[in-house]
């Protein structure tokens, strides 16, 4: 009977084949995707470097010359340096204003969508988990906020709490959280009714464990799909408030204000204050918005081939 | 031997909008240490949420509205949560029907073999870790240290059921409950699978509850075996008197509709009918309407009676074994 019985053949494990490693060579079949990684790399990079790779700080003003003002692009400065994207009303070389402006923008973008996130999925999990009446008043009171334009959320709010970075970051996860809220909320309740979870529940597991160890990561693919869209979503709408004048103060241009700063020359020929930040923020947006797309096909089994 | 698990009177009905079902109404078996006993039964008779009733799992709007459950002696059927989950995973294990389903996709094997053990166990991360490992090679699993390192979608279907059946046997319980564990695979790693169940059963004295709708695979392996039809056990008895010498009309269809060698070119029995509507059950015995002896005595519900050491819900048995 024993040698009928013969232990299942070993299937060779050569590599151990982690889902992130899967993840990542199905990533990069994509060439765009894999351009526009590079991309946002990039600017990331250019924005973490720059006060190493400028030559001015726009923000210290004894820098700045006015004297310098609407420079077109390669032109040299007063303090010697060629201005190579030109300079705005108030003498900013634009290549420096540009990266510290991309430094402020994306941090604003990323600060806002961990803590839209965090909150959002931590509400969303609740409603999933606790069900009945409390999911009932969550998912209403997520509704009536995506009933709402995010613009117009975050813009009543920047009113009400005035300029400054942490004013924007808290109105953009106040307008952002409902997003993350629903998605978690719709995945959990697909995956509390799979067998794993029934599983954990018989190992004797408390209810915390088996929702944040065994229901969380398994709602982790859509969450960092909304995550990324969000995030680049969060910057536009950081750049919309700055240039409309609730956002960012002139001291501490972002790519919103730099282009609301151009608007007024744009007429007059000068149009590079404008448009050189405004082609930063469409290639950081637009590279955020390719990486998401393809993580969402990639991390979305219904879509693969 | 001493009886591990005993189950009185147990009712579990469902409360939805469109009426009570009664998925379990009125079953009593024992399951004493070391023995394996065979649930058999069709779709939708009540196995299963008899198994989740043990663990106390029920879901609204499903609940134990009667019955006792005694598991070493102590009352457990509705006991209070926090104690249920003292004895889940440790004292009580269960093993589920899809392998491909049970195990967390996204953690490792030794993630979700570890947590088992230390859910119930001080003990250090390491030990449990050299548990784990030792239960996976008792299971018949080679070069466990690398199985442990994998994810569930590294192994196939025969192997994460072995390694499911490890987890089960972790914190060495004093019950399995194996939720139809080999419907999934295929006949020959079916056979393994239950080769290496009895095997630990043997070895470390677990009672076990074998739920199944094979009667072939429960005839090799269980002590006892209890027919269950619509929530209710029918029939109840050592293995070899249940499939030698069928009495309760419906076990004897259940045997008569199993292929085999001597009935070559005959027409396979079949039983007629549906299982009855939960919303609408019959007055009388549930399965009369589907019953080559049914008689009108069989619009009252027929007692439980004992005949030959076996327990029979039937007013008619069939002492003589005719099935078609």
């Amino acid at each position: 009977m024993s040698d009928m019985i013969a232990p299942e053949t070993a299937t060779p494990v050569a590599k151990v084949e982690t889902p992130f490693r899967r993840f990542a060579s199905e990533f990069f079949e994509s060439r765009i995707a894999t351009v526009a990684l590079c991309l946002l790399g990039l600017i990331i990079l250019l924005a973490v470097l720059a006060p190493w790779i400028t030559p001015q700080n726009p923000y210290d003003l004894a820098q700045v010359d006015v004297l310098d003002g609407r420079l077109p692009p390669g032109s040299e400065a007063f303090a010697g340096y060629t201005m190579w994207l030109g300079s705005d009303g108030s003498g900013r070389d634009l290549y420096s204003a540009i990266l510290y402006g991309l430094r402020i923008s994306l941090s604003v973008g990323v600060a806002s969508g961990i803590i839209a996130l965090a909150i959002g999925m931590a509400i969303g999990l609740l409603a999933a988990y606790a069900g009945g009446r409390t999911e009932n008043i969550i998912m209403r009171v997520v509704d009536l906020q995506l009933s709402f334009p995010a613009a117009l959320v975050a813009l009543m709010l920047v009113a009400i709490l005035g300029k400054g970075i942490d004013k924007i970051i808290l109105a953009l996860v106040v307008a952002q959280w409902a997003y993350y809220a629903r998605t978690v909320r719709g995945t959990a309740l697909v995956e509390r009714n799979k067998e794993y979870v029934e599983a954990a529940q018989c190992l004797g597991l408390s209810r915390l464990r088996v929702v944040f160890r065994h229901i969380l990561p398994n709602c982790l693919a859509p969450l960092i799909v909304v995550g990324t869209v969000q995030t680049a979503h969060a910057i536009s709408l950081e750049a919309t408030l700055s240039f409309l004048g609730v956002g960012l103060p002139q001291t501490e241009p972002s790519l919103g204000v730099l282009i609301a700063n151009g608007f007024e020359y744009m007429l007059s020929g000068r149009y590079w204050i404008s448009v050189f930040p405004g082609l930063a923020l469409l290639f950081t947006v637009v590279s955020i918005n390719l990486v998401g797309d393809q993580l969402r096909d990639v991390l979305n089994p219904r879509l693969k081939k | 031997m001493s009886d591990v698990l005993q189950v009185s009177a147990l009712r579990t009905h469902f409360f939805t909008h469109a009426g009570v079902v009664k998925a379990v109404d009125g079953i009593d078996f024992t399951v004493r240490k070391g023995e394996v006993m065979g649930l058999v039964g069709e779709s939708g008779s009540g196995k299963s949420i008899t198994g989740f009733s043990i663990l106390g799992l029920i879901d609204p709007p499903g609940r134990i509205v009667e019955g006792s459950i005694r598991f070493n002696g102590a009352e457990i059927a509705n006991a209070p949560e926090p104690e249920l989950q003292k004895l889940r995973g440790n004292r009580i294990a269960m093993i589920f029907q899809d392998p491909m389903m049970t195990l967390n996709p996204v953690l490792r094997i030794d993630t979700q073999m570890i947590e088992a053990i230390l859910a119930h166990e001080d003990i250090p991360r390491q030990t449990a870790w050299e548990r784990s490992r030792d239960a996976l090679g008792l299971v018949g699993i080679p070069s466990p240290e690398e199985r442990l390192r994998a994810y569930p979608h590294q192994l196939s279907g025969g192997m994460r059921q072995r390694v499911a059946i490890a987890t089960a046997f972790l914190n060495r319980p004093d019950l399995i409950i194996a939720d139809e564990p080999t419907t999934a695979l295929d006949v020959t790693i079916q056979a393994q699978i239950i080769h290496e169940a009895q095997k630990l059963t043997r070895q470390t004295g677990t009672a076990m509850i074998w739920i199944t709708h094979d009667l072939a695979v429960v005839a090799g392996l269980a002590d006892h075996i209890s027919v269950m039809y619509a929530g209710r056990i029918v029939e109840q008895g050592a293995t070899d008197d249940v499939i030698d010498r069928p009495l309760h009309p419906y076990t004897v269809g259940l045997l008569g509709s199993v292929p085999s060698a001597n009935k070559r070119g005959q027409r396979l029995y079949q039983i007629e009918g549906m299982t009855p509507n939960m919303l609408a059950m019959p007055t009388g015995c549930a399965f009369a309407p589907r019953c080559r002896a049914a008689t009108p005595a069989c619009d009252t519900a027929p007692p439980i009676t004992d005949i030959d050491g076996r327990q029979l819900r039937c007013h008619h048995p069939q002492i003589a074994g005719v099935a078609s």
